[in-house]
């Protein structure tokens, strides 16, 4: 098909070449011999747009098999009496065949499967394979950047990712099973080799998976913040960023300062458990044997870990609203309401996600008068929270909205960031949280604000981006049926779990109702969660199937703009090589958000400020 | 047009100091989470006091000095002094082996005096931040031998690129030295 060039096209083909930067790029990159053939392309490369690919694909793989593990401990929860030996192909010894070949989930496996879930979920789907996709790809593309700061470290970012998934994905096949204490491996479950079966090698190589990932998350963040302090396109000052790239930043900045703390606390967890030190255990018997460890303290490693584990869940978050703030404002066709309350908000989370990590432990014996401190800045995220969603509110408010798949997932993105925030309000106080530590009402509140939310922003910037990443838009007949499967069956799981939460039911027991007679009775809303459960993993494998058919067969994109979008990544070509721009970098001239301004659709940030005119950036 | 686009390409550092300096950040999270956890672990009681062996005042007195000659051979690198410049890197990379030296002394010390790497927390602390911030060490001499082989293999020119990757091991290098000087310091206030 022969490529539409449009007017609009053609003005900024002469506004770059008029206004545009030259860094004499070409002159020094004749083609590239680094990337001439199938493997240094695609597999080795060290192109920004395939290593973001590379953490897509990589993170929609892992999504799969995390996923698939929910769907097998939602099984047993849900029909704990039910013949499981259909099971055995796949999970082999793992089911428990009895004398009338009725099969029964392996209890320590159930362990490890909610254990990794956690673990691949928080760390592999919605940390690499949110913001390693999105700042991979957007970052120097919505910057004016040739690349990132430095290739090759981002590539090996990859690689190290790449690794650590290999390494946990081979501890699925120990005979004594992978790790099963739980993704926040608490001593001294994870610190006693002999604690569980799953404590031995599956721990192992849990901890030297966490290690390796630990790298990646440092490579790219430390390439991720030189890259937006370095690198922008004339013109492009800092309050003339995206929300994306802004988003992208400051969860750089987070993950940069949080990771090595985590490093600190798992170095240490190996010295327990190798070595014979005892920074976590204290007097211990297992299996009536006295340890000959004494003085440590457990607590010790749960400060460690929520040190980050905290700003995490913000390192999961922030690329989400990034990309939900610029999807809406893109097909409201209005400036996003409130920039700069939007940049604050963000960078207030972000302060306030490093002095609030001992609200998850409330019940870990912390000295209840600390613990006050700790109720009153979790509370306070609320107010930068509540302003970020009255401003995406704000956005949509009397717009124009154009429905599609990515803006109803950045819609529903803000449904499930109020109804999850919401709970954190309950589970935030520390004296509420005596009744609710962890219960399903745990469950059900990360799930939704974090688990599902990171994932409609995720969905929203996969399908919003997809044309910029395959040349090709996914079909959006299946992205709404996906949406609205999705957003429903969202809620089908996790709404219930308030109500068994509220009642005690606490989380990750194989079989709750069976332990307390008093949990019984809710069986049958346990049966509905699980039903809903596999109905929404079906629509997740639609959305695979829809995202792998559109990249060889969707309709094609014919111009450079289709969203008529203000940001830089749409200036480059459908295919955009390497280098990203053919000639010049275009410069910056205005922010990004002028839609509907001066009776225009939409003015790109390339095309300079008319006489008189204010910009909106600074 | 704007003031910001006038600024621009003017007043941004190195991209590679920059990185450098981020990835400082993240090492000074790493040992401030390990004192934040002695001193954490401390507070709970049960918690074996002794005297920090004297060798380890040594070592900090040798980094110290280590830190100064790299920063002559930079002046020497800088002002064309060639001869400066080398013999000034040739005695860094001695002295940084002489404190890696000294540390392992330091650690044999400890074990001699009782303070075994697993009697009690205090002393485990001791071993493993010390430890860590040898292994950074070691790094710095790895990035040394670089900063050398350019030194004595490559003729001697003064130019703007060679300076900057000098620049970066001297970054590091006197990073490494503050933060084993703040992890004496640290050492020596919550006596262990």
């Amino acid at each position: 098909m022969a490529q539409v060039v449009t007017a609009a096209e053609t003005l900024e083909d002469k506004l770059t070449e008029e206004l545009g930067y030259d860094d004499h790029f070409h002159e020094h990159h004749h083609g590239d011999k680094y990337q001439s053939n199938f493997l240094t392309t695609y597999i080795f490369s060290t192109d920004h747009k395939i290593i973001g690919r590379q953490f897509l694909m990589t993170g929609i793989f892992w999504a799969f098999i995390g996923a698939a593990m929910s769907i097998v401990f939602r099984l047993q929860l849900g029909f704990p009496e039910a013949d499981m030996a259909w099971l055995r192909p796949i999970l082999g010894k793992w089911i428990l065949v009895d004398a009338n070949g009725i099969g029964k989930l392996d209890p320590e496996f159930y362990y490890s499967l909610v254990t990794l879930h956690g673990t691949i979920l928080v760390f592999f789907v919605l940390t690499a394979g949110l913001s390693g996709t999105f700042s991979n790809i957007l970052i120097p593309l919505q910057i004016g950047a040739r690349d990132m700061a430095s290739p090759l470290l981002n590539a090996f970012s990859y690689w190290f990712f790449f690794l650590a998934g290999v390494v946990l994905f081979l501890s699925l096949f120990l005979s004594t099973g992978p790790f099963s204490g739980g993704w926040t491996a608490y001593p001294p479950l994870s610190a006693l080799p002999q604690a569980s079966e799953g404590s031995g090698a599956g721990m192992t190589m849990w901890i030297v998976s966490m290690a390796l990932f630990i790298v990646s998350a440092l490579l790219g963040g430390i390439n991720y913040i030189t890259t937006v302090l370095n690198l922008r396109t004339k013109g492009m000052s800092l309050w003339r960023m995206p929300l994306t790239i802004w988003a992208f930043f400051i969860t750089a900045v987070l993950g940069v300062l949080s990771f090595p703390v985590l490093l600190s606390g798992v170095l240490l967890l190996m010295f327990d458990r190798s070595m014979g030190t005892s920074f976590y255990l204290s007097e211990i018997v297992v299996g009536g044997q006295v340890l000959e460890r004494i003085g440590g303290s457990p607590i010790l490693f749960q400060h460690l870990f929520w040190f980050l584990g905290h700003p995490e869940v913000y390192i999961i978050i922030l690329p989400a609203m990034g990309l939900v703030s610029e999807v809406l404002s893109v097909h409201s066709r209005k400036p996003i309401f409130g920039y700069t309350a939007m940049v604050y908000s963000m960078l207030a989370i972000g302060f306030l996600a490093f002095i609030v990590w001992a609200h998850h432990m409330f019940m870990s014996g912390v000295n209840p008068f600390i613990s006050n401190f700790f109720v009153i800045f979790t509370l306070i995220i609320a107010v930068p929270s509540a302003v970020k969603v009255f401003n995406w509110i704000g956005t949509i408010y009397g717009s124009n909205f154009r429905f599609n798949s990515a803006s109803l997932f950045a819609v529903g993105f803000v449904s499930m960031f109020i109804s999850g925030g919401l709970t954190g309000i309950f589970l935030g106080n520390s004296a509420i949280d005596i009744q609710m530590h962890d219960t399903y009402f745990v469950v059900a509140h990360f799930h939704i604000v974090m688990g599902i939310a990171a994932f409609f922003g995720m969905f929203a910037g996969v399908y919003h981006w997809f044309p910029k990443m395959f040349g090709r838009f996914m079909n959006e007949t299946l992205g709404k049926i996906h949406f609205w499967g999705t957003l429903v069956g969202a809620y089908a799981i996790f709404w219930p779990m308030h109500y068994t939460g509220l009642a005690g039911v606490p989380r990750r027991y194989y079989d709750a109702g069976a332990t307390f007679e008093s949990f019984r009775h809710f069986g049958d809303l346990n049966k509905f969660i699980t039903v809903a459960a596999i109905m929404v993993f079906f629509l997740q494998v639609l959305f695979i199937i829809n995202f792998f058919y559109s990249i060889f067969s969707g309709r094609k994109v014919t111009v450079k703009n289709p969203w008529g979008a203000n940001t830089l990544e749409w200036t480059t070509p459908i295919e955009a090589g390497h280098g990203n721009w053919p000639g010049r970098i275009p410069a910056v001239q205005r922010w990004s958000y002028d839609y509907s301004k001066n009776g225009e659709e939409f003015i790109p940030q390339y095309v300079p400020l008319k006489e008189g005119e204010r910009d909106m950036g600074h | 047009m704007s003031s910001a686009a006038e600024r621009y390409n003017q007043s941004k550092i190195n991209p590679q100091k920059l990185a450098l300096w981020i990835a400082i950040a993240s090492m000074v999270m790493v040992f401030g989470a390990f004192t934040s956890a002695y001193i954490v672990r401390r507070a709970a009681g049960n918690w074996l006091e002794f005297k920090l062996p004297d060798v380890f005042f040594a070592s900090t007195a040798v980094i110290l000095l280590s830190s100064v000659t790299l920063h002559l051979s930079y002046t020497g690198f800088k002002a064309g002094n060639e001869k400066r410049y080398k013999l000034m890197m040739i005695a860094t990379a001695i002295l940084g082996l002489a404190f890696i030296v000294l540390q392992y002394r330091g650690w044999e010390a400890l074990n001699e005096i009782g303070a075994t790497f697993t009697v009690n927390p205090s002393s485990s602390f001791i071993y493993v931040i010390s430890g860590l911030h040898a292994a950074h060490v070691l790094g710095g001499i790895a990035a040394l031998g670089v900063a050398l082989a350019h030194a004595f293999i490559l003729p001697y020119k003064p130019t703007l690129r060679r300076r900057q990757r000098f620049e970066l091991v001297v970054q590091y290098w006197h990073f490494v030295d503050l933060l084993w000087v703040y992890l004496i310091v640290f050492f020596m206030l919550n006596g262990s």
